[in-house]
């Protein structure tokens, strides 16, 4: 197992940091010898004019995306987690656009926000809303991908939220119920509370995922136009494969700092979850 | 307290709405796909598939078929090395305690967060100078990297939970410790395989980006592809792109359908670990 994780993981991981420390051109890359060139790569991209807005993208869409695939997620675990006839068999065909291949996502959501017989345009124009040029404006093409990516998300919240519920006791909703708590105030005072531990853990591992996606994000815009959806996934991407002439270096930089983001984000994780289970 | 009241058959209907809301982009791809071309632009668009057209399906078995035998191969394969490689280790994690154990299950949750994109191109630049690039056994060792650490710790995860006296009884039988994997440890670990294979499948099956990094130029590419470069061709013709995406989609569906607890059971089980 050691040296399937060293083979696997380690080795390409290794690769990726050398690759970012070294200055490689197409040949180089298949004879060898490409020059060392320490920090280069990563002063080019960190210079790169847009190393700001591709940051700003990355974090706008892993928030925003965050923030509605778990309200949502959550209201519909507390919806499905009353009891009422075929609520079992919905919950799980609500799991549907979480197992599909991304690609059949993007590319229906693709169709699903095209600018002139998508049926979103169409549907505003019913009440009255000019179309919208969805994904080849750059003020709409981030957007257009965060709707895509909050829809892909709400099912893993929904089930982890829903197994969290499941582990709070009955009597407390009782016992509350008979000092004639409110619903809502039963949500704020009983369930969100004790679900807290549970919903740390779905919001950080939606983050680590989130932070990864690329996907999505490159079938539907490629980043574009002209950058304006781009994260660091996918231009790391596009150096080191979207153009005749890769750039390899920049991209593995790129790589190594998304990792760096994730890694952060792994061990808050790791942290929270031992705490939890020292309790 | 599951007795039909009028009061419950309420909340099935908001259910049900909810769920159609959910599901709706999942029927648009299934409308489109039987749209004729003609109807392609209709405004308003035809929410039903009025004169419906097999069309986009006939392209798909034209044009489509190398992509999904591909898929399925590389599927099958990821399956079959992911379940060699993670059922052993998860055992040896669970139950022969070795010394470096922890930082072991450690390492696997690490490895979990490395973003594909890192991965691709560190297995690019190894199979370039390995010459395996643009081949099966190349991309099918890259999409186990997906499944394998997620395998472990649900094998681990659940083989903890198998008696020790269970294990002892097949030594005490003279068995050895393979053959006690083999014969007893692995038949009671079905449910775990079951959800292993599940998500080893589906991973691979969907995987776009050791797909189209590591063989976008190689005669044997999957259906993520073939969808891909369909888009890239023909941005016209929509149903034949969409009735490939429902062609790709139908292996999730099926093994929802056939493995619902198992899918469930894997979503928790990789979110909330032991």
């Amino acid at each position: 197992m050691t040296i399937y994780l060293i083979a696997f993981y380690a080795y390409p991981l290794y690769r990726n940091v050398e690759l970012s420390l070294r200055e490689y051109t197409v040949r180089s890359f298949v004879q060898g010898g490409a020059p060392f060139a320490g920090l280069d790569n990563y002063r080019t991209v960190l210079s790169d004019p847009a190393f700001g807005p591709t940051l700003a993208h990355t974090l706008i869409f892993t928030g925003a995306s965050l923030a509605f695939q778990f309200s949502i997620g959550m209201a519909l675990a507390l919806f499905f987690h009353q009891h009422f006839p075929l609520s079992r068999t919905l919950r799980a065909l609500i799991l549907v656009p979480w197992l599909l291949p991304l690609i059949v996502s993007a590319s229906t959501w693709s169709w699903l926000l095209n600018s002139d017989s998508g049926l979103v345009n169409a549907a505003l124009g019913v009440v009255g809303i000019d179309p919208v040029n969805w994904l080849t404006s750059p003020g709409w093409s981030l957007t257009s991908v965060i709707i895509a990516n909050i829809w892909i998300g709400i099912p893993f919240n929904l089930v982890v939220l829903y197994s969290g519920l499941q582990g709070i006791p009955v009597e407390m909703y009782e016992a509350s119920a008979l000092d004639g708590a409110s619903s809502w105030q039963r949500f704020w005072r009983i369930t969100f509370p004790l679900l807290r531990p549970v919903s740390t853990i779905t919001l950080l591992l939606g983050l680590i995922y989130t932070l990864k996606v690329f996907d999505i994000v490159w079938i539907m815009t490629r980043g574009g136009p002209t950058g304006s959806s781009a994260t660091l996934a996918t231009w790391s991407y596009r150096l080191g494969f979207g153009n005749m002439l890769p750039e390899f270096g920049p991209g593995a930089a790129i790589g190594n700092l998304l990792i760096v983001m994730a890694l952060i984000a792994g061990l808050v994780y790791i942290r929270i979850e031992r705490r939890q289970h020292l309790r | 307290m599951t007795t039909s009241t009028p009061r419950s058959w309420w909340k099935t209907g908001i259910g049900l709405v909810l769920t159609g809301l959910m599901l709706f982009p999942v029927y648009w791809m299934i409308n489109v796909s039987f749209t004729r071309d003609q109807d392609m632009r209709a405004s308003p668009p035809h929410l039903f598939p009025t004169n419906g057209t097999l069309d986009g399906y006939r392209a798909v078995l034209d044009q489509q078929l190398p992509y999904l035998g591909t898929s399925f191969l590389v599927g099958l394969g990821t399956v079959v090395l992911t379940v060699a490689l993670a059922a052993p280790a998860g055992y040896a994690l669970a139950k022969l305690r070795p010394p470096g154990g922890p930082a072991l299950s450690f390492v696997l949750l690490i490895a979990q967060m490395i973003p594909g994109i890192i991965m691709a191109m560190g297995f690019y630049a190894i199979y370039l100078n390995l010459g395996v690039l643009n081949t099966l056994p190349g991309l099918i060792l890259a999409d186990t990297t997906l499944a394998v650490p997620f395998g472990v710790l649900i094998f681990t995860a659940f083989m903890s939970g198998i008696p020790d006296e269970l294990i002892q009884a097949a030594v005490v039988d003279g068995a050895g410790r393979l053959r006690t994997f083999w014969s007893v440890v692995l038949p009671v670990s079905r449910n775990s395989i079951v959800t292993v294979s599940l998500f080893a499948f589906l991973w691979s099956w969907s995987d776009f980006i050791f797909a189209s990094t590591l063989a976008g130029g190689g005669d044997h590419q999957p259906i993520t592809l073939g969808i891909y470069h369909y888009i890239g061709n023909n941005n016209q013709q929509w149903n034949a792109i969409m009735a490939t995406a429902v062609v790709a989609s139908i292996p999730a569906a099926v093994l929802l359908i056939l493995a619902q607890r198992y899918v469930s059971m894997g979503v928790t089980a990789g979110a909330v670990k032991d």
